[in-house]
């Protein structure tokens, strides 16, 4: 019988949730790293038992740790980030020069082919593989380097209220050369030749907080999502506005349609269904809470502009929590579940793509992250 | 510590090394499993460098924790203390006080009070 283990991220340490294919009786394991920000926790899709989490702190700084066996033992691998050559300036909030400087990783992402192969997005924002299961990092530095069209783009990058980060990997999964990234406030970009050189797709996107709002750089996108079957569809949760591109990011159309407010954090895509998207609405970038203090889950199953919201067994007053951007994910059973962890310490979970939700556990610490592995 | 312990011992490549007894915060102590103080050989003159040096040679996974790996400067948020004195804001490449360098004392590693 199938199962699914959930791979949560908190503000005080990792937890490990896992359930049978009913998804109705779960276990609870973990802190793993008790005390330590993990900001995220992904599993491979080749072995599902290689882990890499991104276990961070203000005071000891960034460690990488990878389990070998589904999260039961783990081991802390490189933790070494060196920016290439000169790592330059960006704008910071003034817009004044500011030097980039490695602070933590947000995002680990795991390659479809090679569980050794895995990419972090960091802050101050870049992108570094490694190829050796983690143990040492190098920076694919023509995202913001020489040789690139984005030389000129980077010292325009600006940091977003969460930091200057590399927060969203998508790998295409028919073409091992090409991938996207996003970065808070900088907006999304891809690359067709594996990483060496990479374009801002920004077109169509608009900023209203911008000098220019329809600049080619400094959008604060919060999150990209992509179903496996289709990779040149894409959805954004941006700052405001939810938006879609059919051509792999080289224009935007919003489809943020009736949804109570666009601003939000996360966004998925249904497991077996391209054209099916949640996002969980967020009241504004001041009142980081559901409007209405109502937890609602906002589901399109048309790729967008008409949304339903989803609130059967999500509290329906006096919630003020935030979801953040990489803590929904879903599973790959049948009738596909959806998760998603709030800053209030609960992981829902709905193993009817949407109709009805539970929590998982209501009292982690804030939880920052929300990865799912479908195990056979 | 016994006095055996304190004496200078030969290193590899010559040099004279010391016994040092350093003392870390406990979220390190969890990632090296270790106890609260871990003895060191250093080579002489025990400088808060050579400890460290020595320490990222000992527990690979405590490289990056305690100096930044940018910077190589200690993190801000950690302080190096000994002997009573505090030796944060000295030149890393100062010789430490004798206590230490002999093993009678321990280098203290401490994470700042930043929380509530």
């Amino acid at each position: 019988m199938s199962s699914v283990r959930v791979l949560v991220g908190t503000k005080k340490g990792a937890f490990v949730l896992s359930a049978d294919g009913t998804r109705k009786d779960w276990q609870v394991s973990g802190p793993f790293f008790a005390g330590w920000e993990i900001y995220h926790v992904k599993g491979s899709a080749v072995d599902p038992n290689r882990l890499y989490a991104s276990q961070s702190s203000g005071w000891f700084g960034q460690i990488i740790q990878r389990s070998d066996d589904g999260g039961a033992t783990w081991a802390p691998v490189g933790n070494k980030f060196a920016y290439e050559g000169v790592p330059g300036t960006h704008q910071w909030y003034d817009g004044t020069s500011h030097p980039w400087e490695f602070k933590r990783v947000w995002h680990l992402e795991p390659s479809l082919t090679d569980a050794d192969t895995v990419f972090a997005g960091v802050e101050d924002a870049a992108l570094f593989k490694s190829t050796d299961g983690g143990n040492s990092w190098h920076e694919l530095a023509g995202l913001r380097g020489e040789g690139s069209g984005c030389s000129t783009l980077a010292p325009k990058w600006q940091p977003g209220a969460g930091g200057m980060c590399l927060h969203t990997i998508l790998l295409d999964p028919g073409n091992a050369d090409r991938m996207y990234i996003a970065i808070s406030a900088a907006g999304a970009f891809r690359t067709d030749d594996a990483g060496v050189n990479w374009k801002p797709i920004n077109k169509g996107l608009v900023s209203g907080m911008m000098p220019d709002p329809a600049a080619e750089v400094g959008h604060c996108v919060h999150h990209v999502a992509m179903h496996p079957s289709r990779p040149d569809v894409l959805f954004m949760q941006k700052h405001w506005d939810v938006m879609r591109s059919d051509n792999a990011g080289d224009s935007w159309q919003e489809v943020s349609g009736n949804l109570p407010t666009d601003f939000g954090f996360a966004i998925d895509v249904h497991a077996h269904e391209p054209e099916t998207l949640y996002v969980v609405p967020i009241k504004s970038d001041s009142e980081h809470f559901p409007p209405e203090g109502k937890l609602r889950v906002y589901r399109s199953r048309s790729g967008g502009n008409e949304w339903e919201g989803l609130t059967k067994g999500l509290p329906q007053k006096d919630c003020y929590v935030n979801v953040l951007r990489d803590a929904m994910a879903v599973d790959t059973l049948d009738e596909c579940g959806v998760y998603f962890g709030t800053t209030g310490g609960q992981v829902y979970a709905s193993p009817d793509a949407g109709e009805s939700w539970a929590p998982i556990v209501r009292d982690l610490p804030a939880v920052l992250s929300v990865e799912v592995q479908t195990l056979a | 510590m016994t006095d055996e312990d304190a004496q200078p011992a030969k290193t590899g490549k010559g040099g004279s090394a010391q016994l040092i007894r350093v003392v870390l915060p406990q979220h390190l102590r969890t990632l090296a499993q270790v106890a609260a103080e871990v003895s060191l050989e250093v080579t002489v003159p025990v400088t808060v460098r050579r400890v460290l040096d020595a320490l990222d040679a000992r527990y690979p996974m405590l490289r990056g924790t305690i100096r930044d790996y940018g910077t190589g400067q200690r993190r801000p948020f950690l302080r190096f203390f000994a002997c009573e004195e505090d030796l944060s804001h000295e030149s890393m490449d100062a010789e430490l006080p004798r206590a230490v360098a002999e093993g009678k004392e321990p280098l203290l590693i401490i994470g700042a009070i930043a929380g509530g």
